[in-house]
């Protein structure tokens, strides 16, 4: 307790110098924690915004589907096993039939995915109802935002779609823009557009089939009913939390740099105060203190300098990460065009670990930097320290 | 050892290595120190007195011989042992002040009550003594870098007796003031002599403070060559 009050008293007595090194340490203290929960918070909203617009409780897929080969889609779709049909029946499944086709907006060619689904659904948050209140001949067409940016596509807009029957044979037939949605999910966005199931089911001539079941949050999977594959949430989510944890990473580079810079500061100024004030370390053994307490208290002296950053991250850093944390900070762009999945606010998260994993890894950094110089007292003489001589 | 004698030293042989070889600095130094004496060594620069001045406080250690401060016998004691007797039973004044620079005139008084524990409101009471003793009192809340070299020696001398040690050792406490701080802070020091028997031991080759001395040990080549008892030092005369 007095090795504290000393050293916070010859702390604050230094004046600039610390002052510096504190700030150097709060930035990175509350660097870390920013970055760490942002890359936390777009996670866990990239997730959430997927279980909401796209893959719900978790989906089953048909067992030939693979949505990362196109090449399989021809062959992915069939009738449910009676299990998820049972589901379906329940209105806790949402069946998806999908199929490649070509669009021509304007007359230019695009390809897109044509996806069929229950206009009734409740199973995601994609506004389909509006599919059900069509009553003209075209094919109505739900799009997202980001697709009537790209194909400048408007409400109440017509276009031919074009497609390959279960046949093979070519088909063709107008299609119109019944709603834009706007939806942050790329993947329900760009490069499709959202159709009533059973007209897609009648101009593929494939009754009763889809190509995977999208089930509610609240309904538990089935483990591969019927030999179709089951996809948990954690499953769907696992690539894009991969790219967050190499994000992590690579930030990490950036929190290491600012750690060493925060840690060479507090060395140095840990040296520099040692040799400067031998003829002190001198005196304060002659008044009576033991070398294993001198090097107490200059280690002491030294790892304040985290308690200090502490305090001085809280003041500032707190009501900065509340504010992300709440409200969150405005993205200028619109990633929902750079095929990323973002909200347009980024709501940081920070879990209490991190806090605790953070204040313990600059406290223990800033102890070891402190101590590492404060050793070299014990090799002094008193006798030499006293007179300010050098060795 | 004898309940009169505050320092006991015996065949006390001290060598420095230098080069291949060693340098003697004190050879067969054999001499008690009674309680209530204010003693000054005293000898040309290079006699030995710092060397046996930090041998006593414990600084230092003999190469032969024996040395006994305050009933510790100083040999085989490891420098914890060391610090615990300089922290309870000995004060230090330097020739260079060495105060505590970041600290006000009261916490540098303060130091050596925080180091053996004591109470806050005994510490105050106890400082706010020895403040007065050496005059400071309107100086409480200054920093050393404020104060003149008189007015810093006082807190140092202040900071050595506030826990009324039974023994001070000061190394050449005037060599950095002029004569009228010089005879102002060897006043004081014969005043706390005489009001609480503190012992003193200088190293000295001021003749203002040999003026005050009650025994002169001369020193020549880290030899005792003579052991003077002073009956009426000079400057003491009619107190
Ligand atoms: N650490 C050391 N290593 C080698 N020699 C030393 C050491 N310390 C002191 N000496 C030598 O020991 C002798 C006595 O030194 P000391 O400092 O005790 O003298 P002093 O009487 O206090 O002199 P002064 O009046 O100049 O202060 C000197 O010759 C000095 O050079
Ligand atoms: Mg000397």
């Amino acid at each position: 307790m007095i090795l504290f009050k000393l050293a916070l008293r010859n702390l604050v007595g230094a004046g600039t110098r610390t002052w510096l090194n504190v700030t150097v340490t709060s930035i990175t203290f509350v660097l870390i924690i920013f970055m760490s929960g942002l890359y936390q918070g777009m996670f866990e909203s990239n997730k959430r915004l997927m279980i909401e617009t796209e893959i719900g409780g978790g989906t089953y897929w048909h067992p030939a589907y693979d949505p990362k080969d196109p090449f399989t889609l021809e062959d992915s779709h069939g009738v449910l096993p009676t299990e998820i049909a049972e589901q379906v029946i329940a209105g806790t499944g949402m069946p998806v039939l999908i199929t490649q086709g070509s669009i021509y907006p304007e007359g230019r060619l695009r390809p897109v995915l044509i996806k069929g689904i229950p206009p009734e659904q409740q199973v995601v948050t994609l506004p389909t109802g509006i599919l059900s209140t069509y009553a003209g001949e075209a094919i109505p067409v739900l799009i997202g935002a980001g697709m009537a940016k790209t194909t400048k596509l408007r409400v109440g807009d017509t276009f031919t779609a074009r497609w390959r029957d279960a046949r093979g044979t070519y088909d063709a037939d107008e299609a119109e823009v019944v709603s834009i949605m706007n939806v942050e999910n790329f993947q329900v966005d760009q490069g499709q557009i959202w159709v009533p199931l059973e007209r897609l089911q009648r101009m593929l001539e494939m009754p009763d089939e889809a190509t995977y079941v999208v089930v509610s949050r609240e309904t538990s999977l089935l483990a591969n009913p019927g030999g179709w594959n089951t996809m948990s949430v954690d499953a769907l989510t696992e690539d894009f939390r991969r790219i967050m944890l190499t994000g992590q990473a690579s930030m990490s580079i950036m929190y290491l740099i600012f750690l060493a810079l925060a840690a060479m500061g507090i060395f140095n100024s840990q040296v520099l105060s040692i040799f400067r004030r031998r003829k002190e370390i001198g005196t304060l053994m002659a008044l009576g203190m033991h070398r294993g307490r001198v090097i107490g208290l200059f280690t002491t002296e030294g790892g304040l300098h985290s308690l200090l950053a502490l305090i001085l991250a809280a003041l500032y850093g707190g009501p900065f990460l509340l504010w992300t944390a709440t409200r969150g900070i405005p993205l200028p762009i619109d990633y929902a065009e750079i095929g990323m999945l973002l909200d347009q606010r980024m709501v940081s998260v920070y879990p209490a670990g991190l806090f605790v994993g953070t204040t313990l890894l600059v406290t223990f950094i800033v102890t070891i930097v402190s101590y590492l110089p404060a050793r070299k007292i014990a090799k002094m003489k008193p006798t030499e320290a006293i007179s300010g001589r050098t060795n | 050892m004898d309940d009169n004698h505050i320092v006991e030293i015996r065949d006390l042989v001290k060598n420095y290595p230098v080069g291949g070889g060693h340098f003697t600095a004190l050879r067969d130094v054999t001499t008690d120190l009674v309680v209530g004496e204010f003693t000054g060594l005293v000898g040309p620069s290079g006699s030995g007195k710092t060397t046996l001045l930090n041998i006593i406080g414990g600084l230092d250690a003999p190469t032969e011989g024996s040395v006994t401060v305050l009933d510790m016998p100083l040999g085989g004691k490891n420098h914890k042992e060391l610090a615990h007797l300089r922290r309870e039973g000995i004060g230090f004044i330097f020739q260079t002040f060495n105060l505590l620079p970041v600290y006000t005139v009261f916490e540098n008084v303060e130091f050596p009550l925080l180091l053996i524990g004591m109470a806050a409101d005994e510490r105050k009471e106890l400082v706010d003594q020895a403040l007065e003793w050496v005059g400071l009192t309107d100086k409480v809340k200054s920093r050393p870098a404020q104060l003149s070299g008189g007015e810093c020696q006082r807190v140092a001398i202040a900071r050595a007796i506030v826990k009324k040690p039974k023994l001070i050792i000061a190394d050449e406490p005037t060599a950095n003031l002029d004569a009228k701080n010089s005879h102002n802070i060897m006043q004081i020091l014969v005043h706390l002599n005489q009001e609480l028997s503190t012992s003193f031991i200088f190293a000295t080759h001021d003749e203002k403070v040999m003026g005050y001395l009650t025994r002169i040990i001369h020193l020549i080549d880290g030899r005792i060559d003579e052991d003077e008892h002073i009956s009426e030092p000079e400057y003491r005369k009619g107190k």
